[in-house]
């Protein structure tokens, strides 16, 4: 017997959609064109929304919530202002590949193309940064487009998709029926690799000599971690991963080599560099990663997995593609690699560890440990030894981002959240908001620095009205640190526009806010005030650590420069 | 390397400014597209000319691809096909030599003349761009008032065809 269906209005129905998809918080902030749908969720309480100060930092608040929880983060924003805010939030999750679903509120139907108040064409704004977007012109449409979102969002290479709702849609009233699943014809993401080009891929990786694996935000997308994890210790190869990437290999594990790319390690790049055979695996071959693409893996052939066909052979021909999902085309490797019964080629392949651990020993991310300042790498350090490598982390965008990187060893997938691919200043803080609600009994810190923070500070009052008790890490350098270090390498020290002669008293500023601030000063004091901070466990602590001024991020591939081609710290010293 | 690329897609508002905008913002070049629904309302057919190695292309087509509202699509210039284009002109004609060589002109190329004024004819032609552009060389240019082509459509030889 057909159930009976209920007739809604529009904005009704969209609530009832969220809640059928499990949605348990979203991030917003209202407006004119969103009344109905706020109305409707006041008069709920599955749902809960999360009110921001700035609706960029509602995109990133979902963003941080969907990369800790794999599940898509869901953001309310009204039209005009409200979906011209958003677009740095979405334009950040598309670059990242994270699974949003944004609605954002649009001007009545009759008056769209008007230059109505606050009318903007959002759906015409967000379409180079989004995996898909709708513009619902009829409430009948509204269940079966909110569906679509969802499932666009999160299949395939996941993103973010906009749904823009006209007022009048959320007023007019129509029967609900949210579909159960959705097929569409014109959206049908691979998840099997192809047999055939698997087992030519078994048959290189086993006669490598020397192999690399170069893996990325993909693998931790794909949940592909434990597969991941099983590859390489079969195998036993080296392993490197990009910014993205991190955590879903144990950072701590003696096969890998750290982190790729432009600030990556001396023996990652150089592996990549010298490497006979590339297993590539849910990485895009950035520029960051790749430095220049003539000079960029001479010696390899190049196996690359992705469920993007159009990352491949993108940037870098690559001479074996397996189009999939990450974690299914992983185990099928493994297990057609272990019905070969066949062993990698042991000789060769020891005498190329050898090779690695001669670079190894370069040390490339020592620093200056006996410095009268504090060490930002110090800093993280520490921080990693008292939260016992276990904190989710977010950054924002810069230096401390890149020493957060390289010293916070990060040993599961998910734990580490940060903008790699837009570079969004002001990401940090707000992401932090999203991880904490999601996981309240987890140890959520935010590494930022005094120019990043400031993108988005207003956050802090949100986080006193949601009592997120955030860990903040602020490495205070009176400077944009990045952009400093291009000027001094690359501008002759002419230190135009990165120096901050106005910055505010974080300890004050954060007390205003109604939470804890405290400033440490010297290298001694690190350790204790980090421990007095997680002793805080139901207060934001807002630590401003005032450090080194002109620490520099080591070793580094220079733009247009080889992947061998660094320049690591010691070079410093000798200019 | 030029390509004719056939696409069929979801018959939605902003398709194709999908597909436009990806041309623009990965910095591809179009040298004519053309869209129009098929016999069912839901679809529409594109046809896309562009230009490029053999590695833009296959950019240009797996970015395509990509765009949820395409379904389905395929490189005409990678088998036998057939290209066909409309061009609508208007010629100056305003002495009786000029009408008889456009008349004699049109002919030869199998255009129809389909309007005429004391002083001009418009001439429809169909045939691929290279025959439109021969016949707009063969016309002194002082005597082109007005062109209009359609861009390329294109459909698979034989059994080759692009389907749902």
């Amino acid at each position: 017997m057909a159930k009976e269906k209920e007739t809604l209005t529009g904005a009704e129905i969209l609530v009832r959609c969220l809640q059928a998809e499990n949605v348990d918080f979203m991030f917003g902030y209202p407006g004119g064109a969103v009344l109905h749908i706020y109305d409707a969720l006041f008069k709920q309480d599955k749902v809960r929304h999360i009110l921001v100060r700035h609706e960029q930092a509602a995109v990133h608040a979902a963003d941080g919530y969907a990369r800790a929880t794999g599940r898509p983060g869901v953001v309310l924003v009204t039209s005009g202002p409200g979906a011209t805010n958003a677009v740095t939030g979405i334009a950040t999750a598309y670059m990242d590949s994270i699974p949003l679903v944004v609605i954002t509120g649009q001007v009545p139907t009759s008056l769209i193309g008007n230059d109505a108040f606050q009318e903007v064409d959002a759906v015409g704004i967000t379409r180079p940064c989004v995996k898909h977007n709708f513009l619902v012109n009829d409430v009948k449409d509204l269940a079966i487009t909110i569906k679509k979102a969802f499932y666009i969002a999160n299949s395939g290479r996941p993103g973010p998709v906009v749904i823009d709702v006209p007022k009048d849609v959320t007023a007019n009233m129509v029967e609900f029926d949210y579909p159960e699943t959705i097929d569409m014809r014109s959206y049908k993401p691979v998840v099997n690799g192809h047999p055939g080009q698997i087992r030519k891929a078994v048959d290189l990786i086993l006669a490598a000599k020397r192999p690399m694996i170069y893996t990325g935000g993909g693998v931790v997308l794909g949940n592909a971690s434990e597969a991941l994890t099983g590859f390489v210790h079969l195998l036993q190869y080296p392993i490197t991963q990009t910014l993205m990437g991190l955590g879903s290999f144990p950072a701590t594990d003696p096969l890998f080599l750290g982190m790729l790319g432009m600030h990556g390690t001396y023996e990652a790049n150089m592996a990549m560099h010298e490497c006979d055979l590339l297993i590539a695996v849910g990485a895009r071959f950035d520029d960051r990663v790749t430095g220049d693409l003539k000079k960029f893996c001479p010696h390899a052939k190049i196996i690359h997995i992705d469920v993007d066909p159009a990352s491949i052979s993108k940037n870098v021909r690559v001479d074996l593609p397996i189009v999939g999902a990450v974690e299914p085309v992983l185990r099928d490797l493994i297990s057609v690699i272990r019905e070969t019964g066949k062993q990698p080629e042991k000789e060769a392949v020891n005498s190329w560890w050898d090779q690695i651990n001669k670079w190894r020993d370069k040390d490339c991310l020592n620093y200056n440990r006996h410095s009268e300042f504090i060490k930002p790498q110090y800093v993280i350090e520490k921080l990693w030894e008292i939260t016992h490598g276990d904190a989710y982390v977010t950054s924002d965008v810069g230096q401390h981002q890149m020493f957060a990187a390289q010293f916070y060893k990060f040993t599961k997938p998910r734990r580490w959240i940060n903008s790699g691919g837009l570079g969004t200043m002001g990401f940090g803080l707000p992401a932090a908001m999203g991880v904490k609600l999601a996981y309240p009994d987890e140890q959520v810190v935010c590494i930022t620095g005094e120019a990043s923070i400031q993108m988005c500070i207003q956050e802090l009052s949100t986080c006193k009205q949601f009592d997120l008790p955030l860990k903040i890490i602020n490495l205070n350098n009176r400077f944009m640190g990045m952009v400093r270090q291009w000027q001094e390498m690359f501008y002759d020290r002419r230190y135009s526009h990165t120096y901050m002669d106005a910055i505010p008293d974080f300890v004050k500023l954060a007390e205003s806010y109604g939470h804890i601030g405290m400033r440490i000063e010297k290298p001694d004091e690190v350790e204790g005030a980090l421990k007095e901070m997680l002793a805080m466990k139901d207060r934001l602590v807002f630590m401003d650590f005032i450090i080194d001024r002109e620490e520099n991020v080591y070793p580094m591939v220079a733009a247009g420069k080889g992947q061998h081609e660094m320049v690591l710290a010691s070079d410093r010293e000798q200019v | 390397m030029r390509h004719t690329i056939s696409l069929l897609l979801e018959n939605e508002a902003g398709a194709l400014s999908r597909v436009a905008g990806l041309f623009s913002a990965r910095g591809f070049n179009i040298e004519s597209l053309t869209v129009a629904p098929t016999e069912d309302p839901t679809m529409s057919r594109m046809t896309l000319v562009t230009r490029g190695s053999d590695e833009v292309i296959e950019q240009i087509t797996k970015q395509l691809n990509k765009l949820v509202d395409v379904i389905k699509l395929i490189d005409l210039t990678e088998g036998l096909h057939i290209e066909r284009e409309l061009m609508l002109v208007k010629i100056k004609a305003d002495n009786s030599e000029h009408r008889e060589e456009m008349k004699r002109l049109s002919d030869i190329f199998r255009g129809s003349i389909i309007d005429v004024t004391d002083d001009s004819y418009t001439v429809e032609m169909t045939g691929t761009e290279d025959k439109l552009d021969a016949f707009l060389g063969a016309i002194e240019d002082t005597l082109i008032i007005e062109v209009v082509r359609s861009g390329v459509a294109g459909i698979g030889r034989g059994d080759r065809s692009l389907r749902a």
